[in-house]
């Protein structure tokens, strides 16, 4: 009696382990396609907005096969996104046309006031190779979790606004992988570095 | 009433021979608050606020508040403070202001406290921008901006190549013209 209770015990057991593995081997592999290596978070992905041209920008055709640079942020913002805007401007600069082929996307978080007249406007005083996006308060809102990024309004005293977003530049390569960030608070000579080996592979 | 008492420094020539920078270009007083080198950046066309820097010296026996100021430009003057946490930027209006201790200077630069200039009517182009700032005590200032190129650091630092903590504090060759072309802003070195 006592033997079959034990025997039923380690078959139970054994069941579980299988069963444990099985789930393991079913369950959908985080990460993108690109290198497939295990725990790479899903950043990025399908997405449709309207470039600062005023044309749709479909980022599935515009980026397949290409590098590409994504980072947030809005043109009522007083210091680290024109900043970043004329940091990456250097950087492409630097790179001169073997940046050609790379995309630079600046994604408005404040979509009420960042009309594609307005980003085109603003980007004028930049490098030309950025492209600015933006849509509906939707669009944003969804793009903005594709890349696991953050944005919220601030209201100020006088009834007006403000945004604290994702200060993060995300590097991408052709086939949608994360290779690398960029944030402000690095040297230059490091950015550079990290934007190069994209560009130059 | 607004009160300036505007420092001029005969240090150039010092400085020159020396091969430095001049150290201060520019001191407004206001009873005993001192504020040292006002500056702000180009701003990109089209664009409707602007943030202004300095250092501000309380040599009164007195703590004394930043509550605001004026600028022409700007429909609005405000007092913020931005950081950056976790990569996330983060923008707060200080509706209190910037309280300034006796013998203590607190320092508005890129990536933190700021003087922020709301709706624009004009882009900000090439200084002196006169400005006023106010105190709680002191009363009001008349001030003059040095304005250094789109993303650029404070004008008169010589630190080439260096890049400072916070987002972009680059320091730009002295006496660069603001950026008026698109290109206008980016130099390193």
């Amino acid at each position: 009696m006592l033997g079959r209770l034990r025997l039923a015990l380690w078959i139970a057991a054994g069941l579980a382990v299988a069963a444990f593995a099985v789930l393991q081997l079913n369950e959908p592999r985080p990460g993108n396609s690109g290198n497939g290596l295990p725990g790479q978070a899903l950043i990025g992905g399908p997405f449709e907005l309207t470039a600062h041209t005023g044309e749709r920008f479909d980022n599935k055709t515009r980026l397949a096969g290409r590098n590409h640079l994504v980072f947030f942020g809005f043109t009522h913002c007083p210091d680290i996104c024109p900043t970043t805007l004329n940091e990456i401007s250097e950087h492409l600069d630097k790179l001169g046309t073997a940046a050609d082929g790379l995309e630079v996307l600046f994604i408005t978080v404040d979509p009420e006031r960042d009309t594609p007249q307005h980003l085109a406007t603003y980007l004028s005083s930049f490098d030309k190779r950025i492209t600015g996006l933006t849509g509906t308060t939707a669009q944003i809102a969804s793009v903005l979790k594709l890349y696991r990024a953050f944005a919220e309004k601030v209201p100020t005293s006088s009834g007006d606004y403000t945004m604290n977003h994702t200060a993060t530049v995300y590097l991408f390569d052709g086939a949608g992988s994360l290779r690398s960030t960029l944030t402000f608070q690095e040297p230059q000579g490091i950015r550079q570095g990290k934007i190069d080996r994209l560009v130059k592979g | 009433m607004v009160h300036s008492v505007k420092v001029a420094f005969a240090a150039i020539v010092l400085a020159l021979a020396a091969g430095v920078a001049p150290l201060v270009a520019a001191e407004f007083k206001v009873g005993g608050i001192v504020i040292e080198d006002p500056w702000t950046r180009a701003t990109p066309a089209g664009a409707k606020v602007a943030a202004g820097f300095m250092a501000i010296r309380n040599t009164g026996s007195e703590p004394d508040r930043l509550v605001g100021g004026t600028l022409a430009s700007a429909a609005r003057v405000e007092v913020h403070e931005m950081i950056v946490v976790d990569g996330i930027m983060k923008m707060s209006e200080l509706d209190k202001g910037i309280e300034i201790k006796p013998g203590e200077t607190v320092t508005l630069k890129p990536g933190g406290l700021h003087i922020m200039f709301l709706d624009l009517s004009a882009p900000v182009e090439k200084g002196p921008l006169v400005g006023s700032l106010t105190f709680e005590k002191a009363g009001s200032v008349e001030i003059e901006y040095d304005v250094s190129p789109i993303g650029g650091g404070k004008p008169s630092s010589q630190h080439h190549g260096h890049h400072g903590a916070g987002s972009g504090t680059g320091a730009m060759p002295q006496g660069q013209a603001p950026a008026k072309t698109p290109q206008g802003g980016h130099h390193q070195h």
